[in-house]
């Protein structure tokens, strides 16, 4: 169990520091980059704690895919470094007031205000053949069908709202209007013009 | 032994840091939208950790919604974002002053 | 009957409304035909149904005509009651209107209002009669209202002049203090007896009796008298009884005809003919009726010392009027209602007559009121001579005529109250007022009479050149009246006082019941004639009209001398005892300082400053404190966010 203590600890001090680096990273492409292994890192320790499917999830879909977004939008915007962290310090003090004050209340919460001992043991080892993917999906799809089914509206809702915000129609693009062509009437286009004959000089 | 505690103490601390990045980060939405990002992790690491201790899948089945709902919200939150930059030509919360009455 | 009753009310409202709405398409004469018409028709049928009422032998009508509305068990209807106290009313009430409507035509000949002046008073004739024909409260308080309203546009009818309009202003206003006090009385009617009927009150009025009300708070009053003496504040408003006598002077104002119709001979009448009427309730409070005895001596004395400095002639009469009223109020007060009712009706007939020959001196002065620049006038006019002289020498009770007869028997029932008895007090106030007021009448009426008629002639030239008797429309109402004023008394007063006339209408207990004892040795009209020579009335009277004669045919140069003597008395008097500057500056004045300092105060610093723009202030202000919270700015919100779930923490860490 030293090991798996030692593990903890590792991974909690990286994932820390990858956050600090995330709030305090000059370059916000840095920023990205440590948001990145802070999952990354939270994932390992989701693993410590056999959620294994939640951690690859993390791994797949965060990691993979909100966070490589996020480094998209960051160099298609192309922000100037020296704006972003111009106002770092000036803040810096207030920031740290109050970190250390919800900290010093978390702290107080979780370890003294919490139910004693109780909380302070080890986890409980999960049983024989415990499967956690399988686990998950015999709750998810059974009493949290409907929950379920929304969070896949959400994310289409998502898609939608994603696109229609950021497409845009270009100035000066051609594209054929296939209704109109289909409706088009053959008076529209052809103009008869009557003329007299043409008269005897 | 590594038990709830240590878990809490841990979110605890991604919490403060989040929060501290809220406040200090003025300039760059998308630093603030991080942020909120490393927040939400902190709430999956509480309830991962007390599903856990509790021998509950229930905890799970919650981080997985999160974890959809702040994929959505990354999503149309990028997308926002991407149309102001596209409007205004910056992200800088501080010239933003409009969301008053 | 029922049909007779509806068509006498009735003409006369519809004619108001065609000489009101029509008088311009129907013209001068069309207006005046067509009141005089219909309140002629009134008139006659006003006599068939006195004449049914006492030599046909018909019985007394209660009839519900129309039940208005219906509440928690009260009715709310319109209604005849006709016995034989409503058969005389009415008879007097259309009789004095017939003529002051042929009078006006000679009278309003020039004025730009005729039709108008028509219609208000063919109205007035209208409520008049629904106020005396009603059978229960509500309608009795809109006859009230009615004749009120009307009686203000009239005094009012020159709209065009100051004194006018706050004349008939102040009259309002009187009225209303008075009007306060009658609905409140109506309103304890109704909380004890929930009805407004007349025979349903009076058949409770023994439980109201019984009962007391805490007015003050602490000391119990009885009921009766409670609600008594509150009807009896309407009847001193409407009737003109100190100290809400103000009112009547002043409304001297509006024309003649209504002075004589309405200011004199009808609707001051009405709160003697209310109270006579509420004889049954009034009989039940001996503090009530010592209530109604005193203001009554009071007005019945002291306003006619008023008559004596006064110079314009209708003023005169006016107090005289106000005194007469007072003598009514006081035969109330003695519980010898009859006596009030019989003097109600001879007052009615010589004070219009006295009013219209004022009108017609007034016509042929070319609208001058002074009686300091008249004199002589009894060649020029001789009908309206020899018509005023009978008004005043009824007026003043010279034997024979009806003023004589319905006065002298009003001053022996005082004589033989039972006030006597009970409270000698009372007794001697009252009875001395209705005594040394025969002798104050007689002055101040004769005094004017001999001022207007005898003397020096002190108009001017042009005046003079002018003067003749006034035309038949005027002078024949005159006679018609002045015949009444002479004779009716010989006639009635057996039947109206002493043989028992008004049957149950009036109710008087029998301890109380002066009248009766007199009537024990009574020996008709002629016995009371010849008896007269040996009571202090009829000396007083003459010795009134020949103070009068001495002073100011013979020796004028002495009321001067008297006056500048005692000074004192007569600024008191001819400032009518400061009551009006009791009123204007004093109520009045001090209404308007506390109106003022209410809305000053009140309403625009506490109200709109403090309440209604100060609740917008203190919005506005702390708004803008929480304007500088609303930044716009997305770190502020988070920030605002933040801290408050800092504090959430702090109390979950530390304070739960």
């Amino acid at each position: 169990m030293l090991f798996h203590s030692i593990l903890f600890y590792v991974f909690a001090t990286v994932m820390i520091g990858a956050a600090l680096g995330v709030v305090f990273a000059r370059n916000p492409v840095h920023s990205v980059l440590f948001l990145v292994l802070t999952f990354f890192e939270s994932a390992m320790l989701w693993l410590l704690a056999e959620a294994e499917f939640l951690a690859i999830v993390l791994v797949l879909v965060y990691v993979g895919a909100v966070m490589v977004l996020f480094l998209f939008v960051i160099m298609m915007l192309e922000v100037t470094i020296e704006a972003v962290k111009s106002g770092l310090v000036r803040y810096a003090r207030l920031a740290i007031v109050i970190s250390l004050v919800m900290a010093f209340q978390l702290i107080q919460l979780i370890w003294f205000r919490g139910s004693g001992g109780e909380i302070s043991g080890g986890f409980v080892p999960n049983p024989e053949g415990y499967d956690n993917t399988k686990a998950l999906g015999a709750v998810l799809y059974t009493e949290h069908v409907y929950a379920f089914e929304i969070a896949a509206v959400v994310l289409l809702v998502a898609i939608v709202a994603a696109i229609t915000l950021t497409m845009r129609k270009r100035p000066g693009l051609k594209v054929q209007n296939i209704a109109e062509q289909v409706a088009v009437r053959a008076k529209d286009r052809v103009r008869i013009v009557k003329m007299d004959a043409e008269k005897k000089s | 032994m590594i038990g709830l505690q240590h878990y809490l103490t841990l979110s605890a601390m991604l919490f403060v840091l989040s929060i501290a990045g809220i406040i200090v980060n003025r300039r760059n939405l998308i630093l603030l939208l991080m942020c909120i990002e490393l927040m939400l992790l902190a709430v999956n690491f509480n309830f991962i950790a007390f599903s856990r201790y509790l021998g509950d899948a229930t905890g799970q089945v919650f981080v997985f919604f999160i974890l959809t709902v702040a994929a959505a919200e990354a999503a149309i939150g990028l997308a926002i974002l991407v149309v102001l930059f596209r409007n205004r030509r910056s992200i800088n919360v501080q010239e933003l002053n409009t969301m008053k009455g | 009957m029922y049909n007779y009753y509806l068509v006498i009310v009735l003409a006369p409202l519809l004619a108001a409304v065609i000489a009101g709405l029509f008088g311009r398409r129907i013209g001068r004469s069309g207006a005046h035909s067509i009141t005089i018409f219909a309140v002629a028709v009134s008139t006659a049928l006003s006599f068939y149904v006195l004449y049914q009422m006492y030599w046909a032998g018909a019985q007394t009508e209660n009839i519900s005509v129309y039940t208005w509305a219906v509440t928690d068990g009260l009715r709310m209807e319109v209604g005849f009651l006709v016995d034989r106290l409503t058969a005389l009313m009415m008879a007097v009430v259309t009789f004095v209107s017939l003529m002051v409507h042929v009078y006006t035509i000679g009278y309003m000949h020039d004025d730009d209002g005729y039709q108008r002046f028509f219609s208000y008073i063919s109205l007035f004739t209208f409520s008049m009669l629904m106020l005396v024909m009603s059978n229960n409260f509500l309608q009795l308080f809109f006859g009230w209202e009615a004749v009120g309203l009307v009686s203000y546009l009239l005094i009012g009818f020159w709209f065009k002049r100051e004194s006018a309009i706050f004349a008939n202003l102040k009259a309002f206003l009187v009225n209303r203090v008075g009007d306060f006090g009658f609905i409140l009385g109506i309103s304890g009617v109704v909380m004890f007896t929930n009805s407004l009927d007349y025979a349903e009150v009076f058949s409770q009025a023994d439980a109201i009796a019984g009962q007391s009300i805490e007015v003050f708070g602490g000391s119990p009053w009885n009921a009766m008298t409670v609600i008594c003496i509150l009807l009896f504040i309407g009847a001193m408003g409407k009737s003109a009884q100190a100290p809400l006598h103000v009112w009547l002077p002043d409304s001297m104002e509006g024309p003649t005809p209504i002075s004589a119709l309405i200011h004199a001979a009808t609707m001051v009448t009405a709160g003697i003919f209310m109270v006579a009427r509420m004889s049954p309730l009034y009989e039940l409070s001996v503090t009530a009726l010592g209530v109604v005895i005193v203001i009554g001596a009071i007005t019945a004395f002291f306003m006619g010392l008023l008559g004596i400095v006064q110079n314009d002639i209708k003023r005169v009469i006016a107090y005289s009027t106000l005194s007469q009223l007072g003598y009514m109020t006081v035969a109330l007060g003695a519980s010898a209602y009859s006596a009030a009712i019989f003097h109600l009706m001879t007052h009615a007939f010589f004070k219009a007559l006295l009013f219209l020959a004022a009108g017609s001196v007034i016509i042929a002065m070319h609208h001058e009121q002074d009686i300091r620049k008249m004199g002589g006038v009894r060649k020029y006019m001789p009908w309206t001579y020899i018509t005023a002289l009978i008004g005043s020498l009824a007026l003043i009770g010279f034997p024979g005529t009806s003023g004589f007869f319905s006065k002298d028997l009003l001053i022996d029932a005082v004589k033989h109250s039972h006030w006597h008895e009970t409270d000698q007090l009372i007794y001697w106030i009252a009875y001395l007022s209705v005594l040394l007021g025969v002798f104050v009448t007689a002055l101040y009426s004769f005094r004017m009479f001999f001022l207007v008629f005898h003397g020096k002639e002190r108009m001017d030239a042009e005046t003079k050149s002018h003067l003749h008797e006034s035309p038949w429309v005027v002078t024949v109402p005159l006679v018609l009246l002045a015949i009444p004023s002479a004779i009716i008394g010989w006639y009635t007063v057996t039947p109206v006082l002493f043989e028992g006339y008004f049957g149950d209408a009036i109710a008087v207990d029998a301890s109380r019941n002066a009248l009766a004892e007199i009537g024990r040795e009574w020996h008709g009209s002629r016995a009371l004639l010849i008896h007269s020579v040996r009571t202090p009335v009829l000396w007083l009277a003459l010795a009134g009209a020949a103070t009068a004669w001495f002073l100011y045919l013979k020796r004028p140069d002495i009321p001067e001398t008297i006056k500048n003597k005692v000074e004192g008395l007569y600024n008191v008097l001819d400032r009518k005892y400061y009551f009006d500057d009791l009123w204007i500056k004093g109520f009045g004045g001090g209404g308007r300082r506390i109106g003022t300092f209410l809305w000053q105060k009140g309403d625009e610093l506490l109200i709109d400053g403090a309440m209604v723009n100060g609740t917008a202030n203190a919005v506005a202000r702390l708004a803008g404190i929480m304007r500088q919270l609303q930044t716009g700015y997305l770190y502020t919100y988070a920030f605002a966010m933040i801290i408050g779930l800092t504090a959430l923490l702090g109390w979950l860490t530390w304070l739960k």
